[in-house]
């Protein structure tokens, strides 16, 4: 009896080993780690000879195992420096695959919806704007009774693909940011206290009266956290939405490597404080059978996954952007 | 016949049981260097990991206090200060409490009362880091920002440490979360010394007449300084590289300012922070200095604890001896 059982178990190892699955590992951004494990997930009903293990281990860590082709693909919230991808052995390819924006929260008596501009937020963010009822906020915001408050700068204290959004933006729209403090992950911060992660920035903000801070878009709705409306290049005052970040980058030029940035895009209906987030793999691919799967699971995630990207607060890619996208896909090499 | 049977199998074994012997001390020996090579290993990883921005910024690296990852300009300076100043100011905190803690388990608290509190105690060593900083979060900034603060900068608002607006993130919330931390360890290392002061010593004591607390400062603390001492030091280690809580509620600014209600940053968690987006190789090396800089200080911190502890304890063996 013992053995009959004994032997069951053995032949289902043998058999289960026989029909090995095919792992595909991946690494990188945080960001979007909620929407690939999705992926991840229905792609498994799809085909079920595949598995994708993804390590949600940060931008940086995920360009640097693509680039030691320690992992089949990467990701990453930010596109990668020209110098960065010299120092890959193949050529790596940017393959975008959803967005999100970057939303203004602030702690007021009583929440008032509140306008902002670019300038205004790199004023504050510099240092230079000092009291919610300065001259440049009231302008802004008229019928809004602002507080003689001091402003207390709240910014992300860990590296984060939503600070080099934040910053990107505020370096688009603002000369004085853009000499004094620039673009990238982390920057040296004129002012302001340091909180880490999404949830560290909401909480200061939550418990400071007068603090302002930036979070991701989907952390604040879900928490349902007061956001600014803030006025796009073209002089309209939208609000964070995952339509108005598709609609950013409709408008957005993106070149056909698609390193692109989508923040100040033009038209009245787009966000302008959002980026994208890429999937990093090689165009020549080393294992046949592997690049196959990858580009199987890369085209249904332009053609089903987008779809699944607004049911968790990101923001597809729109329909011209992915065909172009699925055209790059086809041209990878196994 | 067995009876007799057993010594002279004991005499047979002998060059065997030798050999165990031998075999047992070389590997206790070969274990014990293992830890040091590790040490050595660990140090020079991350000299290797860091030689480029020790080439680049050389001394600067740590006398300078900007930090800017988009200019390529790191130093490090702020980090040392936040790490030193929050490591102390959760000595100054935590060692009283824990050494009258110790006292009152040791000498003073009924007997049934002992064990139960000496293991609640420890079990404050068991919550993880991050919930602790959770805690502090959502907990103690909001206290210490509407009720601890003011009332501090009220009493004593005219030194230099306590002026400055109060967020509650601050080098002293810092400071705070450490000391909680370490409590419990400095606390348990405590009672063990205090406890192993021999009964001799206090019977003495009383004899001549003394009061408790007479008893306590004269037969049981001049007899533990040393390993007191040592305990705080055991404290202090771990104080140095704490993390995560201190992350969550230090404010995360690098500067160097006075005042302890002025957020600070500490090397440990500037580590923590930086290091998953850290993309460019000067960056990531910059980090990696960082962490040679806090493990040099460790070493020091160690280094010199065992230092005054060795003059300590000979000027007390000298005085004995006179």
């Amino acid at each position: 009896m013992k053995l009959t059982a004994l032997t069951l178990v053995l032949t289902a190892l043998v058999s289960g080993s026989a029909s090995a699955q095919m792992t595909i590992n991946g690494a990188g951004a945080t960001f979007p780690y909620p929407i690939y494990s999705k992926w991840f997930d229905e792609y498994a009903k799809v085909d079920s000879s595949v598995r994708f293990n993804y390590q949600s281990i940060g931008s940086g860590g995920g360009q640097k195992q693509i680039i030691a082709q320690t992992v089949d693909f990467g990701a990453s919230d930010g596109p990668m420096t020209d110098e960065n991808l010299k120092s890959a052995p193949g050529k790596l390819l940017h393959i975008p695959t959803v967005a999100g924006a970057v939303v203004m929260t602030y702690n007021l008596p009583g929440n008032p919806a509140v306008k902002l501009d670019g300038e205004t937020i790199a004023g504050i963010y510099l240092g230079t704007i000092k009291k919610w009822n300065d001259a440049k906020i009231a302008a802004l915001n008229s019928g809004v009774s602002l507080p003689d408050q001091e402003i207390v700068v709240v910014h992300r204290s860990d590296g984060s693909g939503t600070t080099f959004i934040f910053t990107d933006y505020l370096s688009k729209v603002s000369a004085d940011w853009k000499s004094k403090v620039g673009t990238n992950t982390s920057v040296n911060w004129p002012t302001g206290l340091g909180g880490k992660g999404n949830e560290g920035v909401s909480g200061q903000v939550k418990q400071t009266p007068g603090a302002i801070g930036y979070v991701e878009l989907i952390y604040a709705k879900q928490n349902k956290m007061p956001v600014a409306e803030v006025k796009n290049s073209d002089g309209v005052f939208v609000g964070p939405t995952v339509e108005s970040v598709t609609a950013a980058m409709a408008t957005a030029q993106i070149p056909d490597d698609f390193r692109f940035s989508i923040t100040n895009p033009a038209g009245k209906d787009s966000y302008p404080i959002a980026g994208a987030t890429w999937l990093l793999v090689y165009e020549q691919q080393n294992d046949a059978a592997k690049g196959a799967k990858l580009v199987e699971f890369l085209k249904w995630s332009m053609a089903k996954g987008e779809e699944m990207a607004k049911q968790l607060d990101y923001a597809p890619l729109p329909q011209e952007l992915r065909e172009r996208v699925l055209k790059r896909i086809n041209e990878i090499k196994f | 016949m067995a009876t007799a049977a057993v010594p002279t199998s004991v005499l047979q074994l002998r060059p065997a049981s030798r050999f165990g012997d031998r075999a047992f001390e070389w590997l206790t020996f070969a274990m014990s260097l293992g830890v040091v090579v590790l040490v050595i290993l660990v140090g020079w990883q991350l000299a290797r990991g860091s030689h480029l921005a020790i080439t680049k910024f050389g001394f600067h690296f740590l006398a300078t206090s900007t930090w800017d990852p988009v200019a390529e300009q790191y130093g490090a300076l702020p980090f040392i200060y936040g790490t030193v100043v929050s490591s102390l100011l959760a000595l100054i905190i935590a060692v009283p409490l824990s050494i009258a803690t110790a006292i009152y388990l040791t000498e003073l608290a009924p007997l049934w009362i002992r064990q139960p509190l000496a293991s609640g105690i420890e079990m404050l060593a068991a919550i993880p880091s991050v919930i602790l900083g959770l805690w502090g979060i959502f907990v103690m900034i909001p206290w210490l920002r509407a009720h601890a603060f003011p009332a501090l900068k009220a009493a004593l608002g005219w030194t230099p440490f306590f002026t400055g607006p109060i967020y509650g993130v601050s080098m002293l919330a810092g400071g705070i979360i450490i000391a909680i931390m370490i409590l419990p360890i400095i606390t348990s290392v405590a009672r063990e010394i205090m406890r192993s002061v021999p009964n001799l010593q206090r019977e003495a004591a009383y004899a001549l007449g003394a009061t408790k607390w007479e008893v306590t400062r004269i037969a049981v603390l001049s007899y533990a300084k040393n390993g007191l001492f040592g305990a705080a030091i055991l404290g202090l280690g771990r104080a140095l590289g704490e993390t995560m809580a201190v992350t969550m509620v230090i404010g995360n600014t690098p500067q160097i300012k006075a005042s302890l209600f002025a957020p600070g940053y500490t090397l440990a968690s500037v580590i923590a922070n930086e290091f998953t987006e850290a993309t460019t190789d000067m960056y990531l090396q910059a980090l990696f200095e960082i962490g040679l800089v806090l493990f040099g200080i460790t070493i020091l911190a160690n280094l010199l604890a065992q230092l005054l502890l060795k003059t300590m304890t000979r000027k007390m063996t000298t005085r004995v001896a006179q």
